[in-house]
């Protein structure tokens, strides 16, 4: 790793990839680098830096659209939208102190790059269904721009989608548009006590299946309700199923009440409110619970959610000391496994059996990344078709060589 | 408009095409007759017409995928076709084309309630969807005014809209899996039940590619729990700029309503003349403001949208007191289209979006293209989203009206993108909108979307002569210039 070039401008990038392609140079692209652990390991002679290229260039609440230079930090906009009673929908996670940083440092352009979403993914979506326009530098070292930044737009392939979940690996983006919306009014959580990983994904289901609008949907064994900072979850000695609910504030009182008689056979309830709500979705959206022991391997399975309970048993058969908690209603599974050099891949992704899912080896040192795929592997037209694509926008491989996959 | 040449000696060879099709698909699935050729000659653009060489009708994913790899072979170009309600003409057939019609793909394969999805056949209309699901009080969100019958296949290559795209998105975000077939005769399965996928978001890219990247033969959708109750509030507006102020100030107010629709003067009273369905004749511009959810939420975001509108000075409001009478709300905005048809022979529907700010100075140039083309223009607005259906009225049998009403409809989207809007908000490009795409786009971005259309169809097979105003070759987008090269990376200048 020789050094790290932080281009000013669109112009500096152009000229970054142009000569990397004249001296085949593979280039490590990173926003503000928050996120470097994710993924494929790379062995790049160069390391783009997007930080310079920071700021919001346009805003405009009343049109719901925020676009901003890649290496704008999250916080920032936040901060803007905080202001001005707006959020990024999808519910951006900061992973800094689950991949072992300092938290708070991530950028716009990592957070489309690695497609993130938090708990309001199974209402809102991810960050792909918020991008609606970039330009970016193609691995060909040219400018090109799709999308726009109007809230509707079908003109033209949708590469923003592209881009989303391509952890840089096609072009470098040098701005961006998302979809901004107005931030719920109130929020509360409906929280369940003492069901088992079963009756837990029963239970979200019957809450996502109702009218009620249900806006997060996650479930903690007892163990890791014990490290919440939030007392009604940790006091609890007892698994927490919590289901959340969001809009105006009337309604968020109807509901919640609606709710938790339509679940009145599933035990004891308690109401999580404004603050103490807020701070427990954020434990959940940044994987907190699993952060510490820092040597252990962290697997994020994306799954059918009503699969949930049985994927998890049928890996705490094959694997010890394992911890887990769901988000998603059960569509998204968190684990926490002790370290091995295979990374339980066998284990893990041989429980999602024949049904859809896949698994992602999320943090791992260096070597087992390296060794076993984060990535579930794709199945061979699929990856024959992926190398196709990127041969499209970066036919010399130059951008985040291997990040993904081996040859993408 | 014009397509690319036919190919001569394919259109010789139809007698042995259809022969070797009809190995494929056996029984009827084969049509070779011009007479029932034509009922597949133009779909919702009605202004153009080629009926294609040949239709063909599969019933299984393997007869597509032993099709799509015949065409290949022989260089055939294929044109997908779902129910042909397109209004940018994405299904025109060419002549030297076989029609794929995927009307036969008709079937629910599985309803997961557990998962809130549904597993269907690209032939399923929208409203089959929810019609197969509401039993159970679920319904598939997207709902362009065409879905009695358009097809979730077609809705897919369009990423199709509707009146509650706002709240509840456009096709592509409620889209889990898909399964496809490349011209290469390949099956894929993309996505499932679960919420993302690893590697390039394909299910995102092939949604609203139109046609020239692959056909579907599956798809797999949300599914959601219906709203409660729902409530519609009619705001009657002096100017369009009134309402369009309201319009912002809801959305400041932090409220998304479930639809949002502006219409003028032109097109309140010709929904009002055709459906009755109690809409005020006395102002330049009408809002309805759709609310769902539980009643007390209904009722409180109610009571905040017409104290709103009061502010903005809507000089009438009125919030439906029933089902009925919200249904009745409804009945003349989703009537707009052919009510405009009753008051002009014939009628041309654009599709651009604009950032809503822009809406007065639209209008107003709007106006004035009106007096220079001598056209009138009703329109119709999704007001929320800032997506725009100007309806320019003309009478094809007069000698030059239908030239006119298309230079006044592209006039209409340049202006659009002048603004900082797109071409198309939701009907796509098509060939209606494809040589106005150099109004959006430059050659290097149009150079990058057609590689992608490369790493599918290099030699551009699927539905040729849509979406790009021109063709390159593949060998040639992929070629790399390099420069520079002077100096050595390590050298490279510090930022």
């Amino acid at each position: 790793m020789s050094e790290i070039l932080r281009p000013q401008n669109d112009a500096d990038i152009v000229e970054v990839v142009q000569q990397a392609a004249a001296e085949k140079v593979p280039l490590e692209v990173a926003g503000r680098g928050s996120k470097r652990a994710l993924g494929r390991p790379l062995q790049t002679a160069g390391r783009v830096e997007l930080s310079a290229l920071s700021g919001i260039t346009l805003y405009e609440p009343e049109e719901l659209v925020l676009q901003a230079l890649p290496g704008t930090p999250m916080a920032e906009i936040e901060q803007v939208l905080a202001d001005n009673h707006q959020l990024m929908a999808f519910e951006p996670p900061d992973f800094g102190p689950l991949l072992g940083g300092a938290g708070g440092d991530g950028s716009i352009g990592g957070t489309l790059a690695c497609n993130l979403a938090g708990p309001r993914r199974l209402k809102a979506g991810a960050a792909r269904d918020h991008f609606l326009g970039v330009t970016a530098v193609s691995g060909r070292g040219e400018v090109f721009k799709a999308g726009g930044r109007v809230v509707k737009n079908v003109t033209g392939y949708d590469l923003m989608k592209l881009l989303t979940g391509s952890y840089g690996t096609l072009a470098v983006m040098t701005e961006v548009t998302i979809k901004v919306l107005p931030r719920p009014e109130k929020t509360y959580s409906l929280l369940l006590y003492e069901l088992d990983t079963d009756q837990a994904t029963r239970a979200m289901t019957r809450a996502l299946s109702s009218s009620h609008e249900v806006s997060g949907a996650a479930h903690l064994p007892a163990q890791l309700a014990g490290t919440s900072k939030v007392s009604y979850v940790n006091q609890a000695g007892a698994p927490v199923t919590a289901i959340r609910l969001e809009g105006p504030g009337p309604s968020v009182q109807h509901r919640i009440q609606a709710l938790s008689k339509e679940l009145s056979d599933l035990g004891t309830h308690e109401a999580l409110h404004s603050q103490n709500s807020l701070a427990f979705w954020s434990e959940v959206r940044d994987v907190l619970p699993l952060v510490a022991p820092t040597d252990r391997l962290i697997w994020r399975l994306s799954v059918p959610p009503a699969a949930a309970a049985e994927i998890v048993s049928r890996i705490m058969q094959t694997v010890d000391d394992c911890f887990y908690f769901l988000d998603w209603g059960g569509g998204l599974i968190w684990l926490s496994l002790p370290p091995a050099d295979d990374g339980h891949a066998a284990a893990v992704r041989g429980a999602l059996g024949n049904g859809d899912g896949h698994a992602t080896l999320f943090r791992a040192p260096e070597n087992i990344r390296a060794a076993v795929p984060v990535f579930q592997p794709q199945a061979a037209p699929l990856a024959a078709l992926s190398q196709r694509l990127k041969q499209g926008f970066d036919p010399l491989g130059l951008l985040n060589p291997g990040r993904i996959y081996q040859d993408i | 408009m014009r397509m690319p040449d036919p190919d001569r000696s394919t259109i010789a060879a139809k007698p042995q095409i259809v022969a070797d099709l009809a190995e494929i698909v056996p029984g009827e699935g084969v049509i070779a007759d011009l007479d029932e050729l034509r009922a597949y000659e133009s779909d919702g653009l009605t202004a153009y017409k080629q009926p294609p060489l040949i239709a063909v009708l599969p019933e299984t994913t393997a007869q597509v995928a032993a099709v799509l790899a015949y065409c290949k072979t022989k260089g055939i170009k294929v044109v997908p076709r779902g129910a042909g309600t397109s209004l940018s003409g994405g299904a025109l057939p060419l002549a030297d084309g076989i029609l794929l019609g995927l009307g036969k793909f008709n079937r629910i394969l599985e309803i997961d309630y557990d998962n809130r999805c549904a597993v269907v056949q690209p032939g399923v209309t929208n409203l089959g969807i929810t019609h197969a699901v509401e039993g159970q009080g679920f319904y598939y969100a997207p709902d362009p005014s065409s879905q009695i019958a358009c097809t979730i296949g077609g809705n897919v290559a369009e990423n199709s809209g509707g009146v509650h795209c706002l709240k509840y998105g456009l096709t592509t975000n409620n889209l889990l899996g898909l399964e496809m077939v490349t011209i290469d005769g390949e099956i894929l399965r993309i996505g499932g039940k679960q919420m993302d996928s690893p590697g390039y978001d394909l299910l995102g890219l092939m949604t609203g590619s139109e046609g020239l990247l692959g056909v579907v033969t599956e798809v797999t959708v949300r599914i959601l729990k219906k709203p409660d109750t729902a409530r519609a509030v009619l705001l009657g507006f002096p100017s369009a700029e009134m309402a369009g102020d309201c319009v912002a100030a809801i959305i400041a107010a932090g409220i998304i309503p479930g639809g949002m629709e502006m219409m003028d003067l032109l097109a309140i009273h010709a929904a009002e003349d055709f459906v009755q369905a109690g809409y005020p004749r006395d102002v330049e511009a009408l809002l309805i403001v759709e609310l769902d959810g539980p009643q007390v939420e209904v009722d409180h975001l109610t009571e905040a949208v017409s104290r709103i509108a009061q502010q903005k000075g809507a000089v009438s409001i009125q919030a439906s007191r029933s089902e009925d009478e919200r249904l009745r709300f409804w009945a003349g905005r989703k009537a707009a289209f052919p009510a405009v048809g009753r008051i002009s022979p014939d009628y041309y529907c654009m599709d651009g979006t604009i950032p809503r700010k822009a809406l007065p100075q639209v209008l107003s140039r709007m106006r004035e293209l009106g007096e220079h083309y001598q056209l009138r223009v009703a329109n119709v607005f999704h007001a929320g989203d800032g997506n725009l259906h100007p309806l320019i009225l003309y009478d094809a049998n007069e000698a030059g009206e239908l030239e006119r009403a298309e230079a006044f409809g592209a006039d209409i989207l340049k202006l659009c993108v002048e603004v900082g809007g797109v071409l198309t908000g939701e009907h796509g490009v098509g060939v209606e909108k494809r040589d106005l795409m150099g109004e959006m786009f430059n050659e290097a971005d149009l150079n990058q979307q057609q590689r992608v259309k490369c790493a599918f169809d290099p030699q551009s097979l699927l539905n040729p002569g849509k979406m790009f105003p021109q063709l390159h070759r593949c060998a040639e987008l992929g070629r790399m210039h390099i420069r520079g090269g002077k100096m050595p990376f390590p050298d490279l200048p510090r930022f």
